[in-house]
């Protein structure tokens, strides 16, 4: 692959005009559209998207488990078979099983000694707090305890690039917590994390980068706080019962206003400017307050948008 | 890295396995000493110049042989229905040296078979040169060439609920028609037929015990050709269920 790229892009992970399309009976459904990354080593990145965004295929791509129709990966300056060659990957896939006949430990054992630089089993048992389960055969676990077990898989494999999709679908809210502080002590390894998630509070408190995807396309890149600025806004609220909200939409840094009850709500562009204004307007305003959008209302918002877009095929997860 | 360690894994899963214990090491132990016992003094079994020890040693093997490399489809078939398929496409294990291990094993497994029966045919009373066991036991292994593609074809071709009834009934099949129950006479359209299946010349292996060439060149075809089509279909359902060389 002749990428006329820096070292620095070359030894990450380049994913360049990415396309692939299924067959269905319904017709030809395309999954992805055209997706152009760039991963720097050490990143942690959220492919974030509703379900048929086309993230699982994208990671699929990524893994080398199926060909784009178009485009090309490149891992650390090869190709996905080649880094997988070399043990430098890492992966969780979506709904998968685990293998029978086998206990905890000789399962992690089993696939640590297919890799040439494999962590100590007992780490990884105690880091994915398998310890207490490590005799039991994989067949009798519960589906919180197979999810660990398939995350321990992915670790023992002491990959560069670690790949996880969906992870912590089947877990309760404990596990997801163990889950993601497990996952911040491998991030400060210095590895390249990638994540698919649907769940926008993920994304926010654990990746340096999200990329928002929807039907197929990147619609947003950047750092969670960058993502939420891209949709604007701040809301200011204050209690106000005698003002026009009329006049209020037209001060600096507003977007929007809307009277709630005795209390007026505006969201800004600009939110500074607009504090000050309404203050110099209204200065009997009381109450205040001052919140930054969630992720989820530009994750709302800036999907939301693609609804309109050209080609309306219901597209699988 | 090491496929040894894998290989290793993977034995003990096929030891854990009870459908193996069963068929290929318990069910042609148990029926060589009931059918072999009462006809001890059997030095000529229908005309094959063999005792009954001798015949029904290298018979049960073969059932339990086959069913041992059959054994690997299973596996396969197994790690299919969880996507482990998948994830070991992501580890560094080779499709050659999967597919290595795989047969490695199932190798082991019949070995195990076939050992556990020359024991069980010394006990009765089987008494060879060392050539001859030897001969025996290479040319088991030749014929088990085409069952070892057949497991693979089979483990990437059924699911995990239809391999098992396949295998069961395929196995007993074959045994039936190759002589494995009782001799096939040496004319007739049953001769014919099982002339024509690699596990009638599993069985035929124990005719090293009269001395001179076991198989003959239509053995050696026969074997030859099963093994052939079998590991081209094999790699073929291999290719396209991973899709990769």
């Amino acid at each position: 692959m002749a990428f006329t790229t820096t070292p620095e892009v070359q030894s990450g992970i380049r994913l360049a005009g990415l396309v692939k399309t299924f067959k269905s009976p319904q017709g030809p459904v395309q999954a992805v559209r055209g997706v152009d990354i760039a991963i720097a080593p050490g990143e942690t990145l959220a492919l974030l998207g509703p379900n048929g965004a086309g993230k699982s295929t994208t990671i699929d791509m990524l893994l080398g488990l199926t060909q784009p129709d178009a485009g090309t990966v490149s891992l650390f300056g090869g190709t996905p078979e080649e880094a997988i060659a070399d043990g430098r990957v890492g992966a969780m896939l979506q709904a998968g099983g685990l293998l029978r006949e086998l206990s905890v430990r000789e399962l992690i054992a089993m696939m640590a000694s297919l890799y040439p630089r494999p962590l100590d089993v007992d780490e990884v048992l105690d880091l994915t707090g398998l310890t207490g389960t490590a005799q039991q055969r994989t067949e009798k676990l519960s589906g919180g305890q197979a999810q660990r077990v398939r995350f321990a898989v992915a670790l023992v494999s002491n990959p560069d690039l670690l790949v996880l999709d969906e992870p912590t679908v089947a877990m309760d809210v404990e596990g997801r917590h163990a889950f993601w502080a497990t996952m911040r002590e491998f991030a400060s390894r210095g590895k390249t994390i990638v994540f698919a998630t649907h769940y926008l509070e993920e994304a926010d408190d654990f990746a340096d980068r999200v990329v928002l995807m929807a039907r197929g396309r990147i619609v947003a890149d950047g750092p969670p706080t960058e993502i939420k600025a891209r949709v604007g806004s701040r809301t200011i609220r204050a209690t106000l019962p005698h003002a026009d909200v009329q006049e209020l939409r037209v001060l600096p840094g507003v977007a929007t206003a809307e009277r709630r009850g005795d209390s007026v709500e505006l969201r800004c562009s600009d939110s500074d400017a607009a504090i000050r204004a309404l203050l110099a307007r209204e200065p009997e305003a009381s109450d205040i307050e001052i919140s930054g959008a969630g992720l989820e209302e530009a994750f709302l918002q800036l999907t939301g948008d693609e609804q309109a877009d050209d080609n309306p095929t219901e597209v699988p997860a | 890295m090491s496929a040894v360690a894998y290989t290793r894994f993977e034995t003990i899963r096929a030891f854990r396995n009870k459908r193996f214990f069963l068929f290929s090491l318990v069910f042609p132990l148990v029926l060589y000493f009931v059918i072999t016992g009462p006809n001890k003094g059997e030095t000529n079994l229908s005309g094959t110049g063999l005792s009954a020890a001798e015949y029904f040693m290298a018979s049960m093997a073969s059932f339990g042989t086959m069913t041992a490399m059959l054994g690997t489809g299973a596996r396969i078939a197994g790690e299919r229905s969880v996507g482990w398929n998948r994830q070991l496409r992501l580890s560094p294990l080779s499709a050659r040296a999967y597919l290595r291990a795989k047969v490695v094993i199932a190798y082991a497994l019949a070995g195990l078979s076939l050992g556990l029966l020359y024991i069980s045919g010394a006990i009765m009373g089987v008494r060879l040169p060392a050539g001859q066991w030897i001969e025996m036991t290479l040319l088991i292994a030749v014929g088990l060439i085409p069952f070892a593609a057949l497991g693979v074809l089979l483990g990437h071709l059924l699911t995990v609920e239809t391999i098992g009834p396949a295998i069961g009934g395929g196995t007993s099949l074959l045994a039936l028609l190759s002589g494995t129950w009782f001799p096939i006479g040496q004319t007739g359209f049953l001769h014919t037929v099982a002339q024509g299946l690699p596990s009638y010349w599993l069985v035929q292996a124990n005719r090293v015990a009269l001395g001179g060439h076991a198989w003959g060149t239509t053995g050696w075809v026969v074997v030859a050709a099963w093994s052939v089509v079998l590991i081209a279909l094999a790699a073929r359902a291999f290719q396209r269920d991973t899709g990769r060389a």
